[in-house]
């Protein structure tokens, strides 16, 4: 097969407000004004076949928002997704067609698996929505060759969730994710809720099934070192918008915008190499007053009048993009 | 290290009785931490890391009770204190804080109201006195315009900000010992390395005894002088905290320190150091070496005899390959 060069999925600046406003009768009595809450404005990226992107930030800065509007969890307020070529919110294409090549593994695997289903029903659903098997069989055969793929046992299949540890569920949702045989896995924070030595497990297992099936991989995290490990290429968002955009060996190399080096320095020094490590001063600010100009400025050592006024936009090639006056301008 | 330690912890032993046997969740731990040192605690989840911090802070959940052991504060018995007299110790000679901040705050009150109460209840001072104690702490925590905040309630602060009034809050009396059980869980990594300059920066100009528990190890080199790393309810490694993230001993640490992604120093996608498996349950923990099911150096001894704490280099080693070296 032809390595295929156009992007598997592409966002072309896609936002989604949240209405967060009082109840109408307040906002009658009281006069007080619709409140819209920007989580994700104007975001564009693409990911590549193949390939694992990842978005990196803060809580609260919009990275969640992204993998749910991708996967259709939420509806987008503006913009649009194109999944393979396909405008996914044309009528014109079968967008359910589409969504059936990807899937999503969530971050709390407690919370992701019913807990009254055993863990074959819970595997073998998709298998059955999609009518991926032939026969009870077939679909047997497939679950115990997911659970095998994962690191379970065939066997267990037959237990409840809440017989298995953390790192297990995870396992579990990741054999889930998998039977409706996708392309595309959507991974929201899949490894913060575990144990390190857990989390290398299930690192280990997504970078092995990656190689074996070609998956691409959108892999949401906080995490830079576990992005620096796992990732390809790297997007960095504050406050809603992306802000730096590069492959993860240069970025980690060599973080360009200010925000970026700011998390990096943040990062405890395991090694105690003793390095002097900037303070960082103040919090992501209010998301429903958000600073005008660059959003980043108030906290940035580098602003100056234009960062306060003026928005920047995310410049550069395909390869590496920072959205940066001081960056454009030589300054940093 | 100091001759009298500040708190001194021996054999100390946490079970919890249930109708099917009972589980022993911290299972001989020893250790000491000195006036102004700061000694991270580290280990997975259900590794006895926080109960060991609640025997210490005297704030176990019945009916896990402290089995065998004693735990000194300046040389003095406060594992056996009657409930009241251990409240005064609490709060007056040892702070706590904890890992959700929110929880930690009463939102019914300000700010101010907490600071004074608990200042109030351990200290001989009048209320202005208190107030204005509590306006020098939240300045020494790092809040600005403290005049303004101290009338302010707990959900108008941001979690960072409020973590640092759980720090005041535990500083009121000036403890001798502060036990902080994940202080920078919850916080985003540019507010969590503020908490941690904070309160390096208050055991050393105070010459407060931290210790700190945490699962991260991280947080744990950034911060603390010794650590004590935790499996199962035992102690399996403890020393300075260079020599345990750069030559660490026992096998169940060299595995984790391992397993943890690395910035720039591992090649991408290569394999992490893995360790197989899963912590034993309370209820299943195997004789020998609790760890030796899961040990890639794992020999005889290990799985019949359990390991003592054992000198290897600066640090104790709970693992019998050092069992030569002390000889």
């Amino acid at each position: 097969m032809q390595a295929d060069s156009r992007p598997l999925l592409r966002l072309a600046d896609i936002g989604r407000d949240f209405d967060v406003s009082r109840p109408w009768l307040n906002r009658v009595v009281e006069g007080a004004p619709r409140q819209l809450l920007r989580a994700v404005d104007g975001v564009s990226f693409e990911v590549k076949r193949g390939e694992t992107l990842a978005l990196v930030g803060e809580s609260g800065c919009g990275k969640s928002t992204v993998a749910r509007l991708i996967v259709g969890l939420y509806a987008l307020s503006r913009g649009r997704i194109e999944f393979d070529g396909l405008d996914l919110a044309d009528p014109g294409t079968d967008a359910s067609a589409l969504r059936r090549r990807m899937q999503m593994i969530f971050q709390d695997p407690y919370a992701s698996l019913n807990p009254r289903w055993r863990v074959r029903d819970i595997v073998a659903e998709p298998i059955r929505v999609l009518r991926l098997a032939a026969t009870p069989q077939a679909e047997r055969e497939r679950v115990a060759q997911l659970l095998r793929q994962v690191g379970l046992s065939p066997d267990d299949g037959d237990k409840y969730p809440h017989e298995f540890s953390g790192g297990q569920r995870q396992r579990i949702s990741i054999a889930r994710a998998l039977s409706g045989n996708p392309e595309f896995l959507v991974c929201d924070e899949p490894t913060s809720a575990l144990d390190v030595s857990v989390q290398a497990q299930i690192l280990n297992l997504m970078s092995e099934l990656q190689e074996r099936l070609g998956l691409t991989y959108l892999f949401i995290s906080h995490n830079l070192a576990v992005v620096s490990h796992i990732a390809d290429r790297v997007g960095v968002m504050y406050l809603g918008r992306v802000v730096e955009l590069a492959a993860a060996d240069s970025l980690f190399a060599a973080p360009r915008h200010p925000y970026t080096r700011m998390l990096m320095d943040a990062i405890p020094d395991l090694q105690m190499t003793g390095k002097a490590r900037t303070p960082v001063a103040g919090e992501v600010p209010n998301p429903l007053a958000p600073p005008t100009g660059c959003a980043f400025n108030p906290r940035c050592p580098h602003a100056n009048d234009r960062c306060r006024n003026e928005r920047p936009q995310l410049l550069g090639d395909g390869a590496a993009a920072v959205a940066c006056h001081a960056v454009e301008e030589g300054r940093l | 290290m100091s001759a009298t330690p500040l708190l001194e912890v021996k054999g100390l032993r946490v079970e919890f009785p249930t109708r099917r046997g009972t589980l022993v969740a911290v299972d001989d731990v020893s250790f000491a931490i000195a006036p102004g040192e700061v000694l991270g605690v580290v280990g997975e989840s259900g590794a006895g890391k926080s109960l060991t911090g609640m025997a210490i802070i005297g704030l176990l959940e019945p009916p896990g009770r402290i089995a065998a052991g004693e735990i000194r504060l300046e040389g003095e018995r406060i594992d056996n204190l009657p409930p009241d007299r251990m409240r005064k110790v609490r709060g007056r000679r040892i702070g706590a804080i904890f890992q959700d901040p929110l929880t930690s705050l009463n939102p019914l009150y300000t700010v101010g109201d907490q600071l004074v109460e608990t200042i109030l209840t351990h200290l001989d001072v009048d209320k202005a006195e208190a107030r204005q104690r509590a306006l020098r702490l939240l300045a020494e925590v790092g809040i600005p315009a403290p005049e303004a905040r101290i009338d302010h309630y707990p959900h108008q602060f941001s979690g960072g900000m409020r973590q640092r009034v759980v720090i005041a809050l535990a500083l009121c009396a000036e403890p001798r010992l502060i036990v902080a059980d994940e202080p920078t869980t919850a916080l985003d990594v540019s507010i969590q390395a503020q908490i941690i300059a904070l309160l390096k920066r208050l055991a050393r100009d105070h010459g407060t005894a931290v210790m700190l528990i945490t699962h991260d190890m991280g947080v744990i080199a950034e911060t603390a002088d010794r650590v004590a790393v935790m499996y199962a309810g035992r102690l399996a490694e403890l020393g300075p905290v260079r020599e345990v993230i750069h030559q660490p001993r026992h096998p169940y640490t060299v595995g984790l320190m391992g397993s943890i992604p690395k910035i720039g120093l591992v090649k991408r996608h290569a394999r992490l150091v893995q360790i197989d498996g899963a912590m034993p349950r309370l209820n299943a923990i195997p004789p020998g070496c609790a760890f030796n099911p899961r040990c890639p150096k794992r020999f005889g001894r290990c799985t019949v005899e359990r390991p003592e704490p054992l000198p290897a280099g600066n640090a104790l080693a709970s693992c019998w390959l050092y069992a030569d070296a002390s000889r």
